[in-house]
């Protein structure tokens, strides 16, 4: 066990000296092979460009070989196999994509995660919003803030044993379930939320909700600091009162970050796979792609396959964004 | 005058929607805690909510055997005591109804027996005749527990459920996973920001969509490449698939920070003949620490939080099993045992929650530099 966390560090150590050693070593091999202090101006102007064109690629070199490695090579390869046998040995065409067209749990796992697509955003975009602009404008928001946020340290399996313990059913005897016994409280009869279908999805959807609305606050509140005063002002003077200012005003000043935060959850949203699977494992109408991937890769000694096939549904869903994103670095970048 | 008093009520409604939110926000985990915490009878009992509230807990005894009665002023009485350790509240003498009597009633039992059952536990059974010798009677009785609170659950955990083990293994992971890619990512974040080369802008493009490349695309290759050249169930290889994982995200962040940095400071270092080497590691590396510390943060609650890389790369033997993954085979297993359940999660999440107090700023910070703008 203490061996273990040795071992641990001691690769800590190697990697770190590792780098170090690459980047000095490497730099300084190019200074030594091509010095810039030499006896003839054209000599030293001819160094300079050599040097000029290598350096970047030895700062880039480690980092462009590990995405390539484990980014780029892979998700080529994911595509490949999606049009391999279950051994990624055999051609078989498009055969993995018409079997995923015709399996009902295919399609309930896709239509669930369009229902998680469409709310888990939304809500927490929105909740993320109002917190934002109430706790600027209350003195102890930032301890507000922080509690808020504070879902987002914590693991989807912590989160879902969290809520799990919330949604606790039991059928009889006092109800040990915060919602079942609030349920109670005002006059319902308990019910095991989670084997409930369709309800049940959204009881999954409020755990991620609940993390993701931290991290939206936190953007949008950063966003909403940065509205120049002088609209505000003027806004006030013209008798606007609170609500006319917040969705008339700064809301239209911010749709930029709005869309960012709710594309950032969209992304998280379509890789979920620790809430439904530690909460239902996609039991009681819950799958999800994410978590049917996972278990294709293994089920029965796995297919990889329909696995490597529903990866590339869940990337076809990103790409959009991903178009969208390096569009938008592009023009950014275009201003630097 | 009136727009201020209506303002002041907008103040307060405004105060109150926070404070129901943020109660809404940390109930949950509240709960978690307090329910880890409580006695693992009185967890099943009842709500977390009432764990200050004393409990009720139904028990079974018998009296002593019936041929120890004794004949005390013409009646034969047979006295004893239960052994409780906290008061008697009720008792009652049939199943159905087991808190028939308050503790000092007499209950009659028929054919004019009776029998009381005091609170301290001690019983007096009585009959004109006598009793039949054969085994005592049953008595059913109520006692009063008051509220207790205990590490037990977390003693539990740590040793006999293996916690305490994959505590160790996710300190295994995390650390290394943290800190090896940051120095990779520094200098190509460097590279990115401050060197001018042909297709600079095209990696830039490409970090910026890998990004978003879900990890999924990744698992089934790396998988079979692994199982290939032996790395697959070794902490090496998870290292690895961390550190090629955060990668965008590192150069990504490290990259909008170091290129905000004084463009003059940079230019008067060239002037002076220094070497884009020099620069990086005399003035880059050490006015980016905060950026460094953002993504050190979020890369150990990635790799802390992580359960998809742990279960897919390692194996679910004793010396792998992370705690996310240990977490979720309990799920499993121990459904209904939230004594377990609720002390095991408070161990996960005890970690990253101190991280998150401890270095908020950093991360908050991060998560603007991060997210795509």
């Amino acid at each position: 066990m203490a061996l273990q966390l040795f071992y641990a560090f001691i690769t800590v150590a190697l990697g770190l000296f590792g780098a170090a050693f690459y980047f000095y070593g490497s730099n300084l091999l190019l200074d030594k092979l091509f010095p810039l202090t030499t006896d003839s101006h054209a000599k030293t102007a001819r160094n300079l460009r050599i040097t000029n064109a290598i350096r970047p690629w030895l700062f880039l070199g480690p980092a462009l070989l590990a995405l390539g490695l484990y980014l780029v090579y892979p998700a080529v390869d994911s595509i490949r196999l999606s049009f391999y046998d279950r051994n990624g040995e055999h051609f078989v065409g498009f055969s993995n994509y018409t079997w995923l067209l015709s399996d009902a749990e295919f399609w309930r796992a896709f239509k669930n995660n369009m229902l998680w697509l469409l709310i888990v955003p939304a809500l927490s975009t929105f909740f993320g919003l109002i917190i934002a602009a109430m706790t600027d404008r209350i003195w102890w928001g930032n301890i507000a803030k922080s509690l808020v946020f504070m879902p987002m340290a914590i693991s989807f399996v912590g989160a879902s044993i969290i809520w799990k313990f919330v949604y606790d059913y039991r059928a009889e005897g006092e109800q040990i379930g915060l919602l079942n016994a609030v349920v109670q409280f005002f006059g319902g009869t308990p019910e095991p939320w989670i084997t409930l279908p369709f309800w049940n999805n959204l009881f999954l959807m409020v755990i991620l909700i609940w993390i993701q609305t931290g991290f939206a606050m936190v953007i949008l509140s950063a966003a909403l600091r940065g509205i120049s005063e002088e609209t505000l002002e003027a806004a006030v003077i013209d008798g606007a009162n609170g609500m006319q200012i917040f969705f008339r005003i700064m809301v239209p000043q911010i749709w930029g970050t709005i869309a960012v935060v709710w594309t950032t959850i969209t992304i998280t949203v379509l890789k979920v796979f620790d809430i439904v699977l530690a909460m239902t494992n996609g039991q009681w109408n819950t799958q999800v792609l994410a978590n049917m991937m996972y278990d294709w890769m293994f089920r029965g000694g796995g297919d990889f396959g329909r696995g490597a096939a529903i990866a590339v549904i869940i990337m076809l869903l990103v790409i959009p964004i991903m178009i969208w994103n390096i569009r938008r670095a592009n023009q950014e970048m275009e201003g630097q | 005058m009136v727009r201020s008093k209506q303002g002041k009520l907008l103040n307060i409604t405004m105060q109150l929607s926070v404070l129901l939110l943020v109660v809404i926000w940390v109930v949950p985990t509240f709960g978690l805690l307090v329910s880890s915490l409580r006695d693992k009878n009185q967890i099943s009992v009842n709500g977390w909510w009432k764990a200050l509230t004393t409990t009720e807990q139904s028990l079974i005894a018998r009296t002593d055997d019936l041929d120890k009665q004794q004949v005390i002023d013409d009646k034969y009485v047979l006295k004893g005591k239960i052994e409780t350790t906290h008061p008697i509240s009720a008792f009652g003498v049939r199943s159905q109804e087991p808190k028939a009597f308050q503790a000092g009633q007499t209950a009659d039992l028929g054919n004019n027996q009776s029998m009381t059952v005091n609170a301290d536990g001690s019983y007096s059974l009585s009959s004109p005749t006598a009793f039949e010798a054969g085994r005592g009677k049953r008595i059913f009785y109520t006692t009063e527990v008051p509220p207790r609170f205990t590490l037990d659950n977390y003693r539990e955990v740590l040793s006999a459920q293996g916690l305490g083990r994959s505590f160790i293994n996710s300190l295994t992971v995390a650390i290394p996973s943290t800190i090896i890619p940051i120095l990779v990512a520094a200098y190509a974040a460097y590279a990115l920001a401050w060197m001018r080369f042909p297709g600079r802008s095209l990696i830039i493009a490409m970090v910026v969509g890998l990004l978003v490349v879900p990890l999924q695309m990744s698992l089934i290759p790396l998988l079979r490449l692994y199982n290939e050249v032996g790395l697959a169930k070794t902490y090496l290889g998870v290292w690895l698939a961390h550190m090629g994982f955060g990668l965008p995200l590192a150069i990504y962040l490290l990259r909008n920070y170091i290129v905000g940095l004084p463009k003059e400071i940079m230019e008067s270092a060239r002037v002076d003949g220094a070497t884009h080497f020099n620069i990086f590691q005399r003035i880059v590396l050490p006015l980016s620490f905060p950026a460094l510390a953002s993504f050190a943060i979020f890369q150990f609650l990635w790799t802390w939080n992580d359960l998809l890389v742990a279960i897919v790369f390692l194996s679910s033997s004793d010396d792998q099993l992370v705690l996310t993954a240990r977490l979720r085979a309990m799920l499993g297993t121990l459904g209904g045992n939230w004594e377990i359940l609720t002390a095991s999660a408070f161990v996960t999440i005890f970690v990253p929650l101190m991280v998150f107090f401890g270095l908020q700023r950093y991360l908050v910070r991060g998560m603007l530099a991060g997210s795509v703008k």
